[in-house]
């Protein structure tokens, strides 16, 4: 054979008992040009920042939250301001609270829509793929989502609240001190972006957007709403109790508006929320690593 | 390369994956071959950490996937299609997923490039068609630059130059050293682009064999035979010890290559025949026949058409 080759190891296919033993360490094959980083939770933040700014979603519940906060805010200032009725040395920040209540339903449906989305669309498994430390995901989205929604209530509320102030001077309102003037704009505004941080713990629970959406909203609204409706003697004190404990009335003590004289006080809706909110968090977590995805 | 030993997963009383224990080598492409339930999609989402096996264990290089530090540029899947947010564009959702991995940014239009959605990167990925998400997932999988590459029914909702494509993409892969990893149920599929066979029914392996050596024990080759004197001729070939299955219909079937041999011993003897043909048992055939009795969803059989190959209903009682 004129072109007779030497005998060389046949396709890698067929030389396959050997392939440890083939120069490149023991897991020969394809290395990359691309430089290989070792991913973090920098990494993880980037791209969750980059997924929740890409949605319309986002868009969209966020322009309603401070559509609702502004609008509500700037015709209560207006209304009190254009009537003859007297604030009676009453703080003139409590006006800014309706707003942000019914701003807080959409951050909340934002939270929500962080986790459960993903489980809708099937997008969570190429998350899970591209990072495969749960613990890191979840604490990726807590961050951004929680950074996001506490820096646009906080402006959203000092905004309203700067305007308040100065529409009703006339009206017989005093000055609030520094201190209700710090709770009612971070104070509030942490409470809110931890409500939101719960809905998104409860989408990651539930993996179910809608689901996850009417328990949120449910868990705002109903315990007001049914207590308005116990009349019975005998239920008086649940009655109180959740009027109390109810999310509007915790919301409305950063104001120094509560409904009641008794019940959470001063910063106490805060820590209520947040033990709240972390021992979600701390469910969502193990369910998140016990779960298949 | 990625090892499996003894993985199994049960759902309940269920069994999914049932012991499986294989290797997916590096330079090759590995077809992953099973009916609808086989437990193809199962097999692929443990290897990548999305579900706990049950028992038993995975390693990608010797390590479990979620100690891969580097996870994209490591090890590329293409799960399905829709492991997408329909409200995200085609380029914003391979961004997020380089910027999870440290992966420049540059390597998201390159990707685009290479799977042809360059055109409709900034569109919504739910205005894509079932192929185009297709592409895109293949995309993702390519981002990285990894040296495994995992694709679950790569083909499904493609065009025949898609097919195409994605064909010769796996092989290019697999020639540039990376292991490919390629689930299928169609047989003909694998057959033009696997060089290793892994065979699944009901979460068993059912074989584990270079492609060759499949289509070699497999794929029967036999002379298919008609004549008006067929008693006569089954006379003939019994007296020259060639053995003859009587196929549906006045067919007869001999086994091997044997064409020539019968012609001559026909004209020999005055026979007049009506065809010769050498026949070739379809790889798909194999592949049912392996898969038989394992096959979760059987269709509601019909009533078997007359002409059947006898060696079909043999194939599901025997195997």
């Amino acid at each position: 054979m004129s072109n007779h080759q030497p005998p060389m190891p046949q396709a890698p296919a067929a030389a396959a008992p050997d392939w440890q033993a083939a120069p490149g360490g023991q897991y020969p094959g394809y290395t990359s040009p691309i430089p290989v980083v070792r991913a973090h939770l920098g990494h993880a933040l980037a791209s969750e920042w980059t997924k929740i700014k890409s949605v319309r979603s986002t868009m969209w519940t966020l322009g309603v939250f401070v559509l609702l906060v502004l609008g509500i805010g700037l015709l209560a200032g207006a209304v009190v301001s254009n009537s003859s009725s007297s604030m009676d040395d009453q703080s003139p920040l409590q006006l800014g609270f309706f707003g942000l209540l019914l701003g807080s339903m959409c951050i909340m449906t934002l939270g929500v829509l962080t986790t459960a989305s993903e489980y809708g669309t099937g997008m969570i498994r190429t998350t899970m793929t591209a990072c495969p430390s749960r613990s890191r995901v979840l604490a990726a989205k807590a961050i951004v989502f929680f950074v996001l929604a506490f820096t646009i209530t906080l402006a959203c509320a000092a905004f309203v609240a700067m305007v308040q102030n100065a529409m009703v001077q006339d009206n017989g309102a005093r000055t609030p001190t520094g201190s209700e003037w710090f709770k009612a704009t971070v104070g509030v505004s942490l409470y809110v972006a931890l409500l939101g941080l719960l809905s998104l713990v409860i989408g990651s629970i539930i993996r179910h957007s809608a689901g996850a959406i009417t328990i949120m909203i449910g868990l705002l609204l109903a315990p007001l709403v049914i207590a308005l409706f116990m009349f019975a003697q005998s239920l008086h004190k649940l009655r109180e109790w959740l009027l109390e404990y109810s999310i509007p009335n915790q919301m409305s003590v950063f104001y120094s508006n509560s409904l009641s004289t008794t019940g959470p006080s001063g910063w106490e809706p805060l820590w209520i929320i947040l033990g709240v909110t972390v021992a979600a968090y701390a469910g969502a977590f193990a369910l998140l690593r016990s779960r298949d995805v | 390369m990625i090892e499996l030993a003894g993985l199994t997963k049960r759902y309940g009383e269920k069994v999914a994956v049932d012991h499986l224990t294989f290797r997916v080598r590096p330079g090759i492409v590995t077809g992953f071959l099973g009916p609808n339930g086989a437990g193809k999609s199962t097999t692929m989402r443990m290897i990548l950490g999305l579900d706990h096996p049950t028992a038993g264990d995975v390693r990608i290089d010797g390590k479990h996937y979620d100690q891969l530090a580097d996870p994209l540029t490591y090890i590329g899947a293409l799960l399905d299609a829709k492991a997408v947010h329909g409200g995200r564009s085609a380029y914003n959702h391979l961004l997020c997923l380089a910027q999870s991995n440290g992966i420049p940014r540059s390597r998201v239009g390159e990707v685009l490039e290479a799977v042809g959605l360059t055109a409709v990167a900034r569109k919504k990925a739910k205005g894509f068609s079932y192929g185009m998400g297709q592409r895109l997932g293949i995309a993702g999988a390519l981002l990285g630059d990894p040296r495994i590459l995992m694709f679950d029914e790569p083909v499904n909702g493609l065009d025949p130059e898609g097919i195409h494509w994605i064909r010769n993409l796996m092989k290019s892969l697999a020639a540039q050293g990376r292991t490919v990893f390629v689930s299928s149920h169609l047989m003909s599929e694998m057959a033009l682009t696997a060089d290793h066979l892994v065979v699944i029914g009901q979460g068993r392996l059912l074989a584990d064999t270079s492609m060759a050596d499949f289509i070699r024990q497999n794929a029967r080759a036999y002379v298919r035979i008609r004549s008006p004197q067929r008693e006569r001729l089954l006379d003939v070939l019994h007296e020259d010890g060639i053995t003859v299955v009587e196929a549906g219909g006045d067919a007869l079937e001999v086994d091997g290559g044997k064409a020539e041999q019968i012609g001559e011993l026909a004209a020999r003897h005055g026979i007049a025949l009506h065809e010769l043909s050498t026949q070739q048992a379809s790889l798909e055939e194999a592949f049912m026949r392996l898969t038989a009795e394992s096959v979760e969803y059987h269709a509601q059989a019909g009533p078997e058409p007359e002409s059947a190959p006898r060696d079909w209903g043999a194939g599901w009682k025997g195997v």
